[in-house]
C-alpha cells in the first residue's frame, strides 16, 4: 500500500529528534530513499523528498538542495554540525536525527506505506 | 532581464571540501528568483554542482562562470588541475580515479560526467595533461 506521510509521521516513526524545520512538519511527501553515497543519489534518485544518510557532511545537504527534497533524516545517531543545519534551514529542508540503523529506518517507513519510487500525484 | 543577460562569477576553492557545492546552491537560488522552471532550473543545478564538486576533488579548485539568457543558461568551469588523461573512459559510468578518501566523502562512484551530460543539452570538455581542464555546458529553456 502506498502511501504520502507527514514528515511529523516520519519523525514519530523513527522516534527522530528534530534539528530544524519545526514549520514544515505537515508537509506531505510521497517517497524516500537512502544512501551514503552523494554521488548515486544525483545520479539515481529521480523525486524523493526524503533522504535517510549516515554520511555527515555540508554536501548531504547540498545535494538535498539540488535534489528539491524536503527532509534529511541522519541514521545511527549522527549528529550533523549548527553549520549544516544553517545549510538546510537556508533551503527550508527538515533535518532530524534518529538512533535507527539504516536498515531498521529504511524498513520502518517503507512499511508505513512510503514507497520508494513513487511520485508525487499531482 | 536585458539582451546581455545576467552573469555570475565564482571562484571554487580548492582547499576546503566543506565548501564544495556552495556556487551550485547560490545559482540554483538566484535562478528561483529570477523565476526560471523548475525543472531547468533542477538541471543547471546538478549538472553545475557535479562539476564544481569534481574541480574541488580532482582540479584543486577552479572557477564557475554562469551566462543567463532567456533561453539558455551557459555554464562554464575552469580549472588548473591535472588535465583528464582520456576523456571518452572519464564519461564512462562507474569510471572514477577517486581514492577511498573521496569515497568516504560520498563522491567518488564514476558517475558525475555522465549526469552532467545527461541534464544538459550540449556539454564540451577541452583538457591537457598538467594544464586543466574546461568544461562548457548549455541548458536549454
Ligand atoms: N576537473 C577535472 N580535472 C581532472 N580530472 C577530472 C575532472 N573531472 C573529472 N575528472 C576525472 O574523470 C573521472 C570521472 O569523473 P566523474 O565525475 O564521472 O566521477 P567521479 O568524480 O570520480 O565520481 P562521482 O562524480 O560519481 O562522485 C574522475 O574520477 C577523474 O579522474
Ligand atoms: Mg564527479
Amino acid at each position: 500500500m502506498d502511501r504520502n506521510l507527514k514528515i511529523r509521521k516520519i519523525r514519530e516513526l523513527l522516534d527522530a529528534e528534530l534539528l530544524c524545520g519545526e514549520d514544515q512538519l505537515d508537509r506531505e511527501v510521497y517517497s524516500a530513499c537512502s544512501s551514503d553515497m552523494m554521488s548515486d543519489v544525483l545520479a539515481f534518485v529521480k523525486d524523493q523528498a526524503v533522504l535517510l544518510t549516515g554520511l555527515v557532511n555540508p554536501q548531504v545537504m547540498r545535494t538535498a538542495e539540488m535534489m528539491d527534497m524536503h527532509c534529511v533524516v541522519f541514521v545511527r545517531g549522527k549528529n550533523p554540525t549548527p553549520e549544516m543545519v544553517e545549510l538546510a534551514q537556508s533551503s527550508g529542508i527538515v533535518v532530524m536525527h534518529s538512533a535507527l540503523r539504516m536498515y531498521e529506518a529504511c524498513g520502518t517507513l517503507y512499511s508505513a506505506g512510503l514507497n520508494g519510487t513513487k511520485v508525487a500525484a499531482e | 532581464m536585458t539582451d546581455a543577460g545576467i552573469n555570475f562569477h565564482f571562484d571554487v576553492d580548492g582547499e576546503d571540501f566543506s565548501s564544495a557545492g556552495a556556487a551550485s546552491v547560490e545559482v540554483k537560488k538566484n535562478l528561483r528568483q529570477l523565476g526560471f522552471p523548475p525543472d531547468v532550473i533542477r538541471k543547471v543545478a546538478i549538472a553545475m554542482y557535479e562539476g564544481e564538486i569534481n574541480m574541488v576533488i580532482h582540479a584543486n579548485g577552479g572557477t564557475a562562470d554562469v551566462f543567463v539568457l532567456p533561453d539558455e543558461i551557459t555554464m562554464v568551469l575552469r580549472d588548473q588541475g591535472p588535465g583528464i588523461a582520456d576523456v571518452s573512459l572519464a564519461m564512462q559510468e562507474g569510471f572514477s580515479t577517486a581514492r577511498d578518501n573521496i569515497r568516504s566523502l560520498g563522491f567518488g562512484a564514476g558517475m558525475g560526467l555522465p549526469n552532467m551530460k545527461k541534464y544538459t543539452d550540449a556539454m564540451e570538455i577541452e583538457t591537457e595533461l598538467g594544464k586543466g581542464t574546461k568544461i562548457v555546458m548549455r541548458v536549454k529553456i
